[in-house]
């Protein structure tokens, strides 16, 4: 008896119900009801304007959990994103003091991020330091230099066609940041959800062992993520130098910690192999959205931070408690 | 071969100790000693709770804010009730690190959320909650009453009791590790928790034994935090958790769980006490010592990491 004998078997399509229960579908009924949420706390919200300036809130935190989520669904992680903004900055204003011109300072921004990341890819292939201890060692290392080399000064002299990266708009209500963020989104989604690379992606997170076993250059994958976090860091600190228009060794102090929180408010598995482009996106419109309500009610920043640890809590909790009783069938 | 770890980290600390104070004598003295260890006290209790933590391979972002949170709480009472005494005050510190470290634990245990995830939600959590507990005011040494401000500074036997409390800690956390089932069941849990299933550990609840071990010490810190350096407001203790897992890091206790030895923790913790002490002395200056201990760090990193063989078997039968 062959398999050409038996009729193939069409492909049964999800339950409705399955597909309601996913991650990607909760969250957008969170990011609804916040939406509405902050309708009710200001009549202001639904202009253009006030939209646009929410989407300065998250998009450079988002345009980093985007490599950060291919990261961490791979199984590594990366604390010093941050701090590798914050070094980018400092070299980008000390070459703005000369009389380089802008595609240089950017150029040089960019060029510390890629070397920032590629120690940490360094640090975890060549020298098989767990992720998590090299790169909260070169978190400190970096923003160590970068207060180093500044101390308490600050940083101004940005040529003015600097401001374009974090103020411009591209068209209408779409400022430059925005447009940049998406076509970023557009691209990190195709390359995990529809390329081979992606796929294998998934592979590692998923067992490193049976991955590398299978044919699939792990040391290569892992190195190269690093180093597309840390560009994409540093291309973040260009958005943000330049929304600022000044830079301080404490620039980006503790975001790595509300870029992690955005990865895993997206349905990223921590421990890797599960995870899709869709949920960071819709988790970064989440938090920005929450963030440009508190403030609208003039919630201060620690306070802020509280309430997202708390989101961040119980939007990881809530299914599994779900689950144990018995509310879901998954 | 922890030993021989030891004995490397041991001789580092010594050769850097002697190169100081070869060019700065008062460091070696009697006092220059005492104070150093003085500072180093409340690293090395912190320490020892996150090596805890560690060893059933998870980890604690939020150890810091729970020490200003405590911090903040024994202040504030004892700024409103001068009477109330110290060791009521110093056990209630003690009892709310305990609360904070179940909460993470319960939440790792109880809903299996990954601790990093716990501990960075936590983490804001606390320090938003002493923001909110203290209205965003200070307390300043002037509002503490003096016994609250001298407890910490008594001496006895040359030591003053900060630093004898961090050496009774050493020794009980030496002993509840070695001669304890808890203790040794730490180990299990982390190292390889199916086979510790099946002996009979439960390992979420090892998990949530190191984290209330972990808060109690937390709350214990803040007391001492806020009594030493004679302030408290939102922002104490900022970022010291990540000082706190570097002293474990490079103290050999393995991020993975399973190993790493309380010898190992302490010599971590003198290690970057003595830089920390020694920088100003070698006229560093101060924006220069993060980027000192960052790179302090990563080397200890590597050197930890040549030394440990790739469990690749293992990984793929737990998996």
């Amino acid at each position: 008896m062959t398999d050409e004998a038996r009729p193939s078997q069409p492909v049964p399509r999800t339950p409705w119900r399955k597909r309601l229960l996913r991650w990607e579908v909760f969250l957008a009924l969170v990011v609804a009801a916040d939406f509405a949420l902050n309708v009710q706390l200001s009549p202001y919200f639904l202009s253009t304007e006030t939209l646009s300036d929410v989407s300065f809130n998250f998009t450079e935190k988002a345009l980093v959990a985007l490599p950060m989520a291919l990261l961490i669904i791979a199984g590594e992680i990366d604390i010093s994103v941050a701090a590798t903004m914050a070094l980018a900055s400092v070299c980008m204003g000390l070459l703005a003091t000369t009389t380089a011109s802008l595609t240089a300072i950017v150029g040089c921004g960019l060029a510390v991020g890629l070397l920032a990341g590629a120690f940490n890819g360094a640090l975890v292939t060549r020298w098989r330091v767990p992720a998590i201890v090299a790169t909260i060692g070169t978190m400190s290392l970096y923003r160590g230099i970068a207060y180093g080399i500044l101390g308490d000064r600050v940083l101004k002299s940005y040529p003015p066609a600097f401001a374009f990266f974090g103020q411009g708009y591209v068209a209408g209500p779409v400022s430059f940041e925005l447009l940049l963020f998406t076509l970023a989104a557009v691209l990190c989604a195709l390359y995990l959800h529809r390329t081979e690379f992606g796929r294998r992606l998934v592979a590692i997170g998923c067992n490193k062992s049976a991955a590398e076993m299978a044919g699939v250059r792990v040391n290569r994958y892992r190195f190269w993520l690093f180093v597309a976090t840390g560009v994409t860091s540093a291309a973040a600190s260009v958005l943000l130098t330049s929304r600022l228009g000044s830079t301080r060794p404490s620039i980006a102090q503790g975001m790595e910690l509300d870029i992690i929180s955005m990865v895993i408010l997206g349905g990223v598995a921590i421990t890797g192999g599960r995870g899709s482009i869709v949920g960071v996106v819709l988790a970064a419109i989440l938090t920005g959205l929450a963030i440009f309500g508190l403030g609208l009610i003039n919630v201060p920043g620690v306070v802020m931070s509280l309430l997202m640890g708390a989101l961040l809590i119980l939007i990881v909790g809530l299914p599994i408690v779900g689950r144990r009783l018995r509310w879901i069938h998954v | 071969m922890s030993s021989r770890h030891n004995a490397a980290l041991a001789l580092l600390t010594a050769i850097l100790f002697v190169a100081v104070a070869a060019r700065y004598p008062q460091f070696a003295s009697a006092a220059g000693l005492r104070d150093t260890f003085d500072d180093t006290s409340i690293l090395i209790l912190l320490a020892l709770g996150q090596m805890l933590v560690m060893l059933t391979r998870a980890i604690d972002l939020s150890v810091a804010a729970s020490v200003a949170l405590t911090g903040m709480c024994v202040a504030l009472i004892n700024q409103a009730m001068p009477g109330v005494a110290m060791p009521w005050l110093v056990l209630s510190a003690a009892l709310l690190g305990a609360v904070l470290g179940a909460v993470n634990g319960l939440l790792v245990w109880q809903l299996q959320i990954p601790p990093i995830v716990v501990t960075l939600g936590t983490l804001a959590i606390y320090r938003g909650a002493t923001y909110l507990v203290s209205g965003g005011r200070w307390v300043n040494s002037g509002d503490m009453s003096p016994v609250f401000l001298s407890l910490v500074r008594e001496r006895w036997g040359g030591l003053t009791l900060l630093s004898w409390l961090a050496i009774a800690g050493v020794l009980l956390t030496a002993c509840l590790l070695r001669y304890s089932a808890a203790g040794r069941s730490l180990y299990a849990a982390g190292n390889n928790p199916e086979a510790a299933r099946y002996v009979g550990v439960d390992v979420g609840r090892a998990q949530c034994l190191a984290f209330v071990f972990n808060g109690v010490l937390a709350g214990l810190c803040g007391y001492l935090w806020v009594a030493r350096y004679a302030v408290a407001y939102t922002g104490i203790a900022s970022g010291f958790e990540l000082t706190v897992i570097a002293a474990c890091v490079i103290g050999g206790v393995s991020i993975a769980g399973g190993s790493g030895t309380v010898l190992g923790v302490l010599l971590g913790c003198l290690f970057l006490g003595v830089i920390k002490n020694a920088l100003p002395l070698l006229a560093v200056s101060p924006f220069w010592q993060m980027a000192v201990s960052g790179a302090v760090i990563v080397t200890a990193a590597v050197l930890n990491a040549a030394g440990v063989r790739a469990p690749q078997r293992q990984r793929i039968l737990e998996n």
